[in-house]
């Protein structure tokens, strides 16, 4: 069982891979969306903990990291490079909420949707499965990513822990 | 504007430096006790580094939020820790509890009002340095974890920079212990500009 000294630590805007037996967390995710990307076969486990859905909307954009779009694009090919192969690899997501109830339709408070939106979009053209999902609502998530078995922790303040 | 630069971080310190004064002077007069603040302090993190502002991602904060609209547009929050958030509502409502894991809705509804008070006349300072308008919505207010209550702001500052910028303040009232909050005030990119043009900037 892996502790939680031994994570690999994901921050904001920020992406990692490990294989088995380690394991990847990303703490407090709010609108951000938590991308988890998996193969079976070779157990090698992804990260990313993205900010914004596309790249080509900003200007200040040279953290792949800090996008979905690029993030999957870039954490697909690393994971290739460790010995995974793209059509063994699911994909679980985690994040995008809004934080704070407006009742507007306000596009920079739903960019929770928009990045998970993003994520759907990105992966089904890569034709990657979202296997799983704990997405939207309004309220943040820590999660922890097993590479032994894929398995996607969910822990919340006051929402309770799950996996997925 | 390709960025934000150093130029850009000191015109905000400076912002927040007369930004956070009115709004001290507003919330003493409100609460009718003496308050004394701290220079504010700027601090400009990478993303990766926002949740040790508070002293870890996890930590539980209060954020009150409210959105900017008239010549300047965008999002300004004001974070505090619950102990602080006790403190506040203790002197607003003549209470002396130490609860700070439960607030109740009045309890909640009085942190509002002040965070509607320190965001307004934040505000307000703003405005009439540069002369421009600048009107906060109603604001809003949500308890969770510090990243992802953080994550609203560092998203807006992501759009122009890879970082985010604190305005530190520590505000200290005879009655009680001081307490410590954060300002982020974050321009959306053409109201930076029109910003800095009016402080003869560009």
């Amino acid at each position: 069982m892996v502790n939680k000294r031994n994570m690999t630590m994901v921050g904001m805007a920020d992406m990692n891979l490990v294989k088995d037996p380690g394991a990847l967390t990303t703490l407090g995710l709010g609108s951000c969306v938590g991308i988890a990307l998996y193969d079976p076969g070779s157990k090698i486990a992804a990260l990313a903990h993205c900010m914004l859905p596309e790249a080509a909307q900003i200007q200040k954009n040279s953290n792949a990291a800090k996008f979905v779009d690029t993030a999957i694009v870039q954490l697909v090919k690393d994971m290739e490079k460790l010995g995974a192969l793209r059509r063994r690899i699911v994909a679980k997501l985690a994040g995008g909420a809004q934080m704070f109830a407006f009742d507007s339709s306000n596009e920079s408070l739903r960019i929770g949707d928009r990045n998970v939106d993003a994520a759907m979009r990105v992966l089904k053209q890569m034709g990657i499965p979202v296997v799983s999902s704990d997405v939207r609502e309004n309220y943040g998530r820590t999660v922890e990513l097993f590479a032994a078995d894929g398995s996607l922790v969910i822990k919340t303040i006051g929402k309770g822990v799950k996996t997925i | 504007m390709k960025s934000l630069n150093q130029i850009h971080i000191d015109i905000l310190r400076e912002i927040g430096n007369i930004g956070v004064g009115n709004a001290i002077s507003s919330l003493s007069a409100l609460l009718n006790a003496e308050m004394k603040m701290t220079v504010p302090e700027v601090k400009f993190l990478e993303f990766k580094e926002v949740g040790t502002i508070l002293g870890g991602d996890e930590v539980l904060v209060f954020g009150i939020l409210v959105q900017i609209s008239g010549d300047i547009n965008g999002m300004m929050m004001f974070l505090v820790k619950p102990e602080s958030a006790r403190a506040l509502i203790n002197s607003l409502m003549g209470g002396d509890s130490d609860d700070i894991h439960n607030f109740n809705e009045m309890e909640q509804s009085a942190l509002q009002e002040i965070g509607n008070i320190l965001c307004s006349s934040y505000l307000g300072a703003l405005s009439g340095f540069i002369n421009k308008t600048a009107k906060p919505t109603p604001p809003v207010v949500a308890l969770d974890m510090a990243t992802a209550i953080l994550s609203v702001p560092a998203i807006e500052f992501g759009k122009m920079a890879d970082g985010v910028l604190f305005i530190d303040t520590v505000i200290d009232t005879p009655s009680c212990a001081s307490i410590s909050g954060f300002f982020l005030l974050v321009p959306d990119m053409d109201s930076f500009n029109i910003i800095l043009t009016s402080l003869g900037v560009m």
